[in-house]
């Protein structure tokens, strides 16, 4: 039935703001804290920040159960020991390893030591995982994970539930938050943060989706989990929402993002469609294999084959391809078996990627191998933050220093526990770990209902000449163009092995895409819902993050976990044992790098520095 | 599905043809429900053309070719593309479900396109969601205990996670919901298939102990027991789920627990 009409939600006072000519009314709001983003980081957050009677708002350009987070298949992972023994102590290991000592280990020591806590906290809240016999959470094997400090047998420390954890986490997070009356703006997509002259975050700007209003929020803090942004490449397992709207709104606010340069490919995303398969099938007992049906991984891991860290096992599958050990007419995929798990196992532990097999495939899992080829997944790059999410600046010599007011968590934090390659199930388990850290965070440092410091009528707006301009532009190119071009080059010329040539060339063909956005067209001019305009402010936001990514992994010569220089093919600590800085100028289509030191210290005296040495599976 | 009688405003006009691909010997039309809330016309049906050639298969893949190379105007919901979030559920050759998982092959003749059905319409494809949310707010979609929680989990055995299959998987897509005659009819008051599935979930759940207060709130004429088991809900689920049984055995639960 047509027509809706309704009002909107918290709205406030009015100020009116004008840009090329035309008059825009700014719908004004004020809380605590405003959270942007309401995947299992945000809803954490949300969660963290209403429990404290701070408050708080959620803007999400997605009804929270429509992100990312719901994807995530294989599990959780904490070192609880329920299948054999596990600790703590052994997680840190394996996830300083996985990281190829790019991770800062007083944030890997928060995370692995909070991970046990934040699973019983979700079994608490009703989360669905599988069970044992005795009735304790489930926990499978998965790549990278050992017992022992990498000496002993695999470990079974990720918690699922079957192979939609995701999702499960994720509708539980949902409701914990109304159960905290948490206020939700839903189909707002964010703008800007606004900034003061003193690089404090005072709060956010946003457009709302269903009737094109602009709303400007006061926060004492803004908690930006929006995600990554694997859209900038033409074949990903992420959701067509994953732009990485808070990097780009971080870069625009003149503060730099961290790590870029390392992006994961999942080895096994659908041949194709793109698809995650979970590493859960490895863990669970399946493997790869080649033309010749050969488990090949034995020959690149030959302790921890199928198992071997995610980066290892992508760069195995693209040699096997390389040199002619490709599957199908083209030899150019990899087959993923589990048909001899018995259809038992795969409908009580896999039944959801059986069922994305057979829809994405074609494929009876329990009687033909999947398809699958390496494709984009994961961002250990984004938002620098400490342990606490809040979001680092480094400024006057300190590399360590603070945005006031600023947190990020989640895919779009880089804290960084996950260094230059993440561990299966590491991330659901820092989505709630960081969220909750950084709504304490924000507990212990505001007072619920101070008042706003007084702010410039026009703080913040700038941004709305940047919207103005995309909504009325009439150039030449359409936003789907750009946006493919920016997607094939990412594809080509960063992708799982590099070269310092290829980079450089796709350094300039990143630009001069980005400089396209001059170009632009857009064909909607309505105020509601109009896609045309978001996914054009959505772009915006792809170049500016396709562009730190591409320019940071140029620079880096040497090859650590997920960037594989083939120029470089060896790890540098000498040189390269520090985070890389990307900042970008918007308006002059460039970005500038510098560098900041690794935290090669923990977070107490229980853990030691795990020193570095050559990575192994 | 049977076709009613609709407001003067809301009777869907022929829309724009728009030119087929050049080239293309394997054609798919889409005719596409189109309505813009600002220009005050009526809603509209657009034709256009996708060659299957240069496309993937899924409905969505359609939609998304027709969005990015001919008319970038076409305003939908999307995010997963892989039958996982429930942002695409729209009524596809009049059967409700997700663009994502709908192989075009499998559509003969156009591929008709509708936003879910007796929904308010914000634009396109979009409709208006807000009562289904406010409804599933209401069931409280969280696990409720007065016993003291222990230091570790709940112990849950199989047998009792077990029964909780069928049920944690709904997506909130509301193919169910906005298929349902009884849903249709009592919007306000009917919580409909996928909030009572959703309610369902906690009663059935082993580490629940509010599953009295919980069948309190339901045991209403309208809020339950307007399902009439017309089962459209358990035909368009698209995962499978059976929305009718979990309200059949809410009515077993009240009934039981007179005796």
């Amino acid at each position: 039935m047509a027509g809706s009409s309704k009002t909107i939600e918290g709205a406030g006072p009015v100020t009116p703001f004008e840009t090329a000519g035309r008059a825009y009314h700014i719908n004004e709001h004020e809380y605590d804290v405003v959270i942007i983003g309401a995947g299992g980081a945000g809803l954490r957050a949300v969660v963290g920040c209403a429990e404290a009677g701070l408050k708080t708002a959620c803007l999400t350009k997605v009804f929270p159960t429509r992100s990312h987070t719901v994807a995530a298949q294989g599990g959780i992972a904490a070192s609880l020991g329920n299948m054999g023994p596990d600790h703590w102590r052994w997680h840190m290991y394996d996830t300083v390893k996985g990281s190829d000592w790019l991770g800062d280990q007083d944030a890997i020591e928060y995370l692995v030591r909070e991970a046990p806590r934040a699973v019983i906290e979700l079994e608490h809240w009703g989360t669905p995982f599988s069970r044992t016999e005795e009735g304790r959470i489930y926990q499978r094997p998965f790549g990278g994970m050992t017992t022992e400090f990498g000496e002993g047998p695999p470990a079974q420390r990720t918690c699922a539930a079957a192979d939609r954890t995701g999702h499960a986490m994720l509708h539980t997070l949902y409701g914990q938050a109304l159960r905290h009356g948490a206020e939700f703006f839903i189909e707002y997509f964010a703008l800007d943060l606004i900034m003061d002259d003193e690089g404090a975050c005072r709060g956010v700007t946003a457009l709302c989706m269903e009737d094109g209003s602009i709303h400007r929020f006061r926060a004492h803090a803004v908690i930006l989990a929006t995600g990554g942004y694997n859209r900038v490449y033409f074949s990903c397992t992420s959701a067509h929402i994953c732009t990485g709207d808070g990097n780009a709104m971080v870069m625009r606010a003149g503060l730099p993002v961290q790590d870029m340069e390392f992006v994961q490919f999942h080895p096994t995303g659908i041949y194709g469609a793109g698809m995650l398969i979970t590493e859960g099938v490895r863990g669970e007992g399946g493997y790869l294999t080649n033309a010749f049906g050969e488990r090949f991984m034995e020959r690149y891991a030959p302790h921890a084959k199928d198992l071997a860290s995610r980066d290892v096992v992508s760069r195995a599958m693209t040699i096997e391809i390389r040199e002619g050990r490709g599957v199908g007419k083209n030899k150019d995929h990899i087959y993923l078996h589990l048909d001899h798990l018995g259809a038992d196992v795969i409908a009580e532990r896999l039944p959801g990627i059986a069922e994305s097999a057979k829809i994405f495939a074609g494929v009876d899992v329990t009687r033909e191998p999947i398809p699958v080829l390496p494709t984009a997944h994961y961002n250990m790059g984004g938002i620098p933050t400490n342990y606490h999410g809040e979001v680092i600046n480094p400024k006057d010599g300190d590399p360590d220093a603070v945005a006031p007011g600023l947190f990020a968590a989640g895919e779009a934090a880089c804290a960084s526990v996950h260094g230059a390659n993440r561990l299966g199930s590491n991330s659901l388990t820092d989505i709630v770990v960081f969220g909750r850290a950084a709504a304490q965070r924000a507990a212990a440092t505001i007072t619920p209902g101070a008042a706003h410091k007084p702010l410039a009528k026009d703080a913040g707006l700038e941004g709305l000449e940047r919207l103005d301009a995309l909504r009325f532009a009439d150039g030449g190119t359409p936003v789907s163009q750009l946006r493919l071009a920016m997607q094939k080059a990412m594809q080509h010329y960063c992708s799982v092995f590099r070269t310092g040539e290829s980079l450089n060339e796709g350094v300039e063909k990143i630009r001069e895409v980005w400089k396209g956005l001059d170009d632009v067209r857009i064909n909607d001019r309505s105020l509601i819902w109009n896609t045309d305009l978001v996914e054009a402010l959505e772009l915006s936001n792809l170049l500016m993050n396709a562009a730190a990514t591409i320019h940071s992994a140029a620079e880096r010569t040497e090859s650590r976990g997920a960037h594989a220089r083939e120029d470089y093919p060896e790890r540098d600590d000498a040189n390269w044992m520090k985070h890389t800085l990307a900042w970008a100028d918007f308006e002059g289509r460039k970005t500038r790098l510098d560098y900041r030191p690794v935290h090669t210290f923990t977070l107490t005296d229980e853990a030691e520095y795990i020193e570095p040495k050559k990575r192994v599976y | 599905m049977v076709q009613f009688t609709l407001p003067k405003n809301s009777k869907v006009r022929t829309g724009k043809t728009w030119p087929k691909p050049e080239g293309a010997t394997r054609i798919k039309e889409f005719r596409i429900y189109r309505f813009d809330p600002e220009t005050g016309e009526n809603p509209r049906l657009d034709t256009y053309f996708v060659d299957l050639d240069d496309c993937g298969p899924m409905v969505l893949h359609g939609l998304l070719k027709i969005k990015d190379e001919v008319d970038s105007t076409l305003a939908f919901r999307r995010s997963c593309r892989e039958g996982i979030c429930g942002s695409c559920a729209m009524n596809i050759a009049g059967e409700n479900a997700l663009a994502c998982i709908t192989a075009m092959e499998d559509i003969k003749g156009p591929v008709t396109v509708y936003p879910l059905p007796h929904m308010q319409v914000v634009k396109d494809l979009v409709p208006d969601l807000t009562l289904l949310y406010a409804q599933h707010r209401l069931i409280e979609p969280w696990l409720k205990t007065d016993t003291p929680a222990p230091d570790r989990e709940w112990r849950q055995s199989k047998d009792d996670r077990k029964k909780l299959d069928g049920l944690y998987e709904c997506i909130l897509c509301f193919c169910c919901a906005t298929s349902c005659p009884s849903y249709w009819w009592n919007a306000e008051r009917y919580l409909g298939p996928a909030v009572l599935l959703q309610a369902y979930r906690w009663i059935a759940d082993s580490r629940d102990e509010a599953v009295d207060e919980r069948l309190d709130e339901l045991e209403d004429p309208f809020r339950l027991y307007r399902c009439h088991t017309i089962m459209n809900c358990v035909r368009v689920c698209p995962k499978g789920l059976n929305p009718a049984k979990a309200i059949a055995a809410i009515k077993e639960d009240l009934a039981l627990r007179r005796f």
